[in-house]
C-alpha cells in the first residue's frame, strides 16, 4: 500500500519559523508501503531537502529508489549522474532507460533480508530551486548503506527534471524490490532564503 | 516558535587534543548533524565511537576517495571505531535516526581535505540503542590546536 502524506496538514508546523523547517515525516508501518510520498508541497521554500533512513525487501545487497515529481514517470524526463563507490572500486554512470521512473538515487537503501534491525540504509537529497517555474529541477544527493565490512555502498547522485514546473509532489518507489520495509523513514523539509 | 535545525553543543580546541565527546545527547531529534572544522596531526587516521562501545565488531565502513593518485572504494569491518579519515579540511556527518532503539545506526560522511582529497563515507554501528554520546580520537596525533567540533540536531515533524 502506498503512503501519501498532505505535507502542510501533515506537519502540523504552520506556525514554524526560522529558515529550515520540517514540512513532513513518514515513517513506514508493519505493513511496509509500496511508495513513500509527500504531496500538497508548498512553494513558500527555496530549497527542499529530504532527509531518508529507508529500507527496501529486496533481499540482495544494493538497492537503489526513484525519486519522481508530480507523478511523472516519463524516463525521457530525468537524468542521473552517479559516482559510487562499492568497497571495491569507484564507478560512474548515467541512467536514462525505460522504467527509471525518476530519478535514479543510488545506494539509497539497505538489505530487506538481513535482520529487522540490520542495514538501514541512509540518504540527504538536496532539491534546489524546487518552485522556480522558469528552468528544469536539479537534484543532488548522498546516500549508502553499511553492513558489517562484508557489502556496502556509498554513492553521489546528479538528477535532472526537465520540467519548468514547480514540485508539488516527491514520489519514492524501490528500483527493484516492491515496498519498502517497516522502520523506514522519510523527512522533508524545506529551506528559505532571505 | 520551534526551531528544526538547532546547535547543540560546540567545542573549540585551545590546545591539540587527543579526543572530544559530545555526551548527554538528548533523544528529542531525528537525526544529528556534527561538522568537524580543522587539523588533524596523525599520520593515519582518526575515529569515533557511540556511548562509549569501543567493541571492534560493532562498526564498519565503507567509503570512496578522490586524491593525487587516482580513486578508490573499500571498506573496512572489525575495525575499533569507526575511521574519520584525515580530517585536515572539514568533516561532515549525518547521523540518522539515532535516537531510535529498534534499528543499528546508519551515517553518511563527506571529507573535504583540500590538502589531500575528498571522500564520502557510510558507516554501520551495530547497536539498536539510542546514541547518547559521541566520541572523537585521534588515533596516531592530535587534533590541532584551532579545530572546531560542533553538533547539531534537526526535528522531524
Amino acid at each position: 500500500m502506498p503512503i501519501k502524506l498532505l505535507g502542510v496538514v501533515a506537519s502540523g508546523v504552520l506556525e514554524a519559523a526560522g529558515d529550515y523547517e520540517s514540512i513532513a515525516t513518514v515513517t513506514v508501518g508493519s505493513g511496509g508501503a509500496s511508495s513513500v510520498e509527500f504531496t500538497s508541497i508548498p512553494s513558500t521554500f527555496t530549497h527542499l531537502q529530504v532527509r531518508a533512513f529507508p529500507k527496501g525487501n529486496r533481499t540482495i545487497a544494493g538497492e537503489n529508489a526513484f525519486m519522481s515529481f508530480n507523478s511523472d514517470t516519463t524516463y525521457t524526463n530525468y537524468r542521473t549522474h552517479t559516482l559510487f563507490g562499492n568497497g571495491a572500486s569507484v564507478i560512474a554512470q548515467t541512467d536514462q532507460s525505460v522504467g527509471d521512473n525518476g530519478i535514479y538515487v543510488y545506494s539509497f537503501q539497505g538489505n530487506g533480508g538481513d535482520s529487522t534491525a540490520d542495514m538501514f540504509g541512509a540518504g540527504v537529497i538536496d532539491i534546489l530551486d524546487y518552485a522556480n517555474t522558469n528552468k528544469y529541477k536539479t537534484t543532488r544527493s548522498l546516500a549508502g548503506y553499511a553492513t558489517n565490512g562484508t557489502a556496502g555502498l556509498i554513492g553521489l547522485t546528479s538528477g535532472l527534471w526537465l520540467s519548468t514546473s514547480a514540485i508539488t509532489s516527491i514520489k519514492f518507489v524501490p528500483t527493484v524490490g516492491t515496498s519498502w520495509l517497516q522502520y523506514s523513514h522519510f523527512a522533508l523539509y524545506g529551506i528559505k532564503s532571505a | 516558535m520551534p526551531t528544526t535545525y538547532e546547535p547543540i553543543a560546540t567545542t573549540t580546541l585551545s590546545t591539540a587534543t587527543a579526543s572530544v565527546t559530545f555526551s548527554s545527547i538528548s533523544g528529542t531529534y531525528t537525526d544529528l548533524v556534527v561538522v568537524i572544522n580543522g587539523l588533524y596531526s596523525g599520520t593515519t587516521y582518526g575515529k569515533f565511537t557511540f556511548n562509549s562501545d569501543t567493541t571492534a565488531s560493532n562498526y564498519s565502513y565503507t567509503r570512496m576517495l578522490g586524491y593525487s593518485g587516482g580513486v578508490l572504494s573499500d571498506r573496512s569491518g572489525g575495525t575499533d571505531g569507526i575511521s574519520l579519515g584525515s580530517t585536515r579540511g572539514t568533516w561532515i556527518a549525518h547521523i540518522q535516526n539515532y535516537a531510535n532503539s529498534t534499528t543499528y545506526k546508519t551515517v553518511l560522511a563527506r571529507e573535504n581535505a583540500a590538502g589531500t582529497g575528498v571522500g564520502a563515507y557510510v558507516y554501520l554501528w551495530r547497536n539498536t540503542a539510542a546514541i547518547t554520546s559521541v566520541t572523537f580520537t585521534g588515533v596516531s596525533g592530535n587534533f590541532d590546536s584551532t579545530t572546531t567540533f560542533t553538533l547539531y540536531g534537526i526535528k522531524a515533524a
